[in-house]
């Protein structure tokens, strides 16, 4: 498994820092806003002010670490649902992009989804046409309740690209500095046109599956308790610290401004206009069909 | 107006709005060097290369996936299904992805792909190659779901499947590829979601589902022998469906029979049957009735898939039933 950072936030082996404190800075900022939308978000849902959440939680420095590596005016982020504070950095530009070239895609999903048929049609394709996309696998040891072990027999989930003619590599998932790193080798692959690379970040679901979910039925809470010792947020704070860059000051400086950034937004939500109810028939089509039409008029009471 | 095959128009269709629109591709196993299981596609690597005609490994669900994912970013795939029985593997695809993205993303992304389905019994293809799952499509909503059963259709429909910005899913019968029939020489659409009256009568009305319309024109034609004036309509379109054109015809001979090849419980006449009765009931003489395939896996044997998919003599038995004749001996 590839790692910079070991979990005290010490680079390994008196490695140079590979990356500007500021990119670092950057990052954690990042991270920092994801773990407070998670409190928050999770807090509205408890109110019922909010449906059903996902936290990214225990998993920051794999998402906004690979997510760093993407170049915002051309490539492609294809998320799920666990990668909020990727798309917050990205945006969904969609259509922004369909002039590039060069693009490169970077999709995310689980080691539970690496189960599923599609996953491994779409690296055998990719492989086949050479496709420049990036398969970041986040295995965070839970399907919900189903264990890694139960997933895959394969010692590791990285390997499987030699069946698809594609490299895979293992990273510590922890580590925003490691994880940056394959992530930009990866899309620069992709980029010269060699094709496709499978990533496999170790981390570990330190939260729900989502809100529905209740880890205590399955979790043992000693495995929750050595997730929280390689924390990927405090490893970062730990390395900026030792670079002079970080201190309890500038931790409040941050948190209070991603506090009021989350209040605005939440606020912004508030004020945005509830859907009417004629305009669940829209964007299905093209074009509204007879039946919807009809099915309009029912709803509205227009005979 | 020129006379060709079915086949021919279908491949013209692809030609033509490849031609026209650099944006449209095709996707498909053995499509290429192989010019497709039905000869469709055929010459047409030569002509486009093979970044528009593109060979896929066997399968499916990435096939259509990457399709789906091609059409939001800009393209317009034609993917070709080997048979209608294949595209289960994509089902999830097409459910999950195709058909609700552009609700999804708020209308900001659409879907427009196209993919054909060739199906359909009587070529001894067996339990796993053979259906007609119209339904399973039609079900959905955010898919146009058409099927000709002309060459003119096949490639009027096709073309403006290619150009609509819904996902279409183009059920071809087998069974037609090799018929013939005149198709417009000049540059032409047809649209999805008009059904077409294919024979005017008076005394009921035979709606037949792709290939079936085939059977019930010439049922029609022995039904003229017992005295009973049909009148023959061309569904073509599944979802939509043209209500106008179905209900005006019940309207007017105030009996309908429904002919599909697929099963008929839960079935495209089902549908139709619920539709009528509500549209029309005061003017029906006689409960809508319906005509499908035995409610069987296909049978391989010449005989027992004969008997399992109708005929012309099941519409004739079922059309005199239904206006208090008995075939003549």
């Amino acid at each position: 498994m590839f790692q910079l950072l070991d979990p005290a936030g010490r680079l390994r082996n008196g490695a140079k820092p590979p990356l500007d404190d500021e990119f670092v800075l950057e990052g954690l900022r990042w991270m920092m806003l994801s773990r407070a939308i998670d409190a928050r978000a999770t807090g509205l849902q408890r109110q019922g002010r909010l449906g059903v959440f996902s936290p990214v939680l225990g998993q920051e420095a794999s998402v906004v670490g690979s997510a760093m590596a993407l170049d915002p005016t051309r490539d492609w982020l294809v998320p799920q649902y666990r990668e909020l504070p990727a798309m917050l950095m990205h945006g969904y530009p969609l259509h922004k992009h369909l002039l590039s070239k060069d693009g490169v895609v970077m999709t995310y999903f689980g080691e539970g989804a690496s189960s599923e048929g599609d996953f491994h049609e779409a690296c055998n394709l990719a492989g086949v046409v050479k496709a420049p996309v990036v398969f970041f696998l986040q295995n965070n040891n839970w399907a919900i309740s189903t264990p890694r072990q139960l997933q895959s027999s394969a010692g590791s989930l990285a390997e499987r690209a030699a069946g698809y003619g594609m490299p895979g590599v293992q990273v510590d998932g922890n580590d925003l500095l490691a994880v940056n790193q394959v992530s930009r080798e990866a899309v620069a692959r992709a980029r010269a046109g060699e094709g496709p690379s499978l990533i496999e970040a170790i981390t570990y679901r330190m939260s729900f599956h989502n809100t529905t979910d209740n880890p205590s039925k399955y979790q043992d809470p000693a495995e929750l308790e050595a997730a929280r010792a390689r924390d990927p947020i405090r490893r970062v704070q730990a390395y900026l610290k030792g670079r002079g860059m970080w201190d309890e000051k500038r931790e409040q400086e941050f948190e209070q401004a991603i506090s009021e950034e989350i209040e605005a937004a939440i606020v912004k939500a508030q004020k945005a206009p509830l859907p009417n109810r004629s305009q669940i028939f829209d964007n299905v089509f093209a074009e509204l069909t007879p039946r919807q039409a009809a099915q309009r008029r029912e709803l509205l009471g227009e005979g | 107006m020129a006379e060709k095959l079915f086949r021919a128009a279908l491949r013209e269709a692809l030609l033509e709005e490849m031609e026209r629109d650099e944006s449209v591709y095709l996707i498909g196993e053995d499509i290429g060097v192989f010019g497709g299981a039905y000869r469709i596609t055929e010459g047409l690597l030569e002509k486009f290369g093979e970044m528009r005609v593109v060979d896929a490994p066997i399968a499916e669900e990435v096939i259509v996936g990457s399709a789906i994912g091609a059409a939001m970013t800009g393209l317009r795939p034609v993917v070709e299904m080997m048979t209608v029985n294949f595209s289960l593997l994509a089902y999830d695809q097409v459910v999950q992805n195709a058909a609700k993205i552009r609700y999804m993303f708020g209308g900001k992304v659409s879907v427009p792909m196209v993919i054909r389905l060739p199906g359909g019994a009587g070529h001894q293809l067996s339990a796993q190659h053979s259906h007609s799952f119209e339904v399973l499509y039609g079900f959905i909503p955010g898919l146009l779901v058409v099927s000709p059963t002309t060459p003119e259709d096949a490639k009027g429909l096709l073309k403006s499947a290619i150009r609509t910005d819904n996902p279409v899913m183009f059920m071809e019968s087998m069974s037609l590829y090799n018929t013939r029939g005149e198709v417009p020489d000049e540059e032409y659409l047809t649209p999805i979601g008009k059904a077409a009256v294919r024979r005017e009568g008076a005394d009921l009305t035979i709606l037949g589902v792709s290939r079936q319309v085939v059977l019930a024109l010439a049922a029609a034609q022995k039904l003229e022998d017992e005295d009973v004036d049909a009148e023959v309509i061309d569904l073509r379109s599944i979802r939509p469906l043209d209500w106008k054109t179905i209900v005006d015809s019940v309207k007017k001979t105030s009996r309908l029979l429904v002919v599909e090849e697929g099963w008929p419980t839960f079935g495209v006449s089902a549908e139709i049957a619920a539709g009528v009765q509500l549209r029309a009931f005061d003017y029906l003489d006689a409960p809508v009735n319906r005509i499908g395939g035995a409610e069987v896996p296909m049978p391989y044997n010449q005989q027992l898939e004969k008997a399992a998919i109708p005929s012309s003599e099941d519409i004739v038995k079922g059309a005199l039933a239904m206006v208090g004749k008995k075939v003549s001996a």
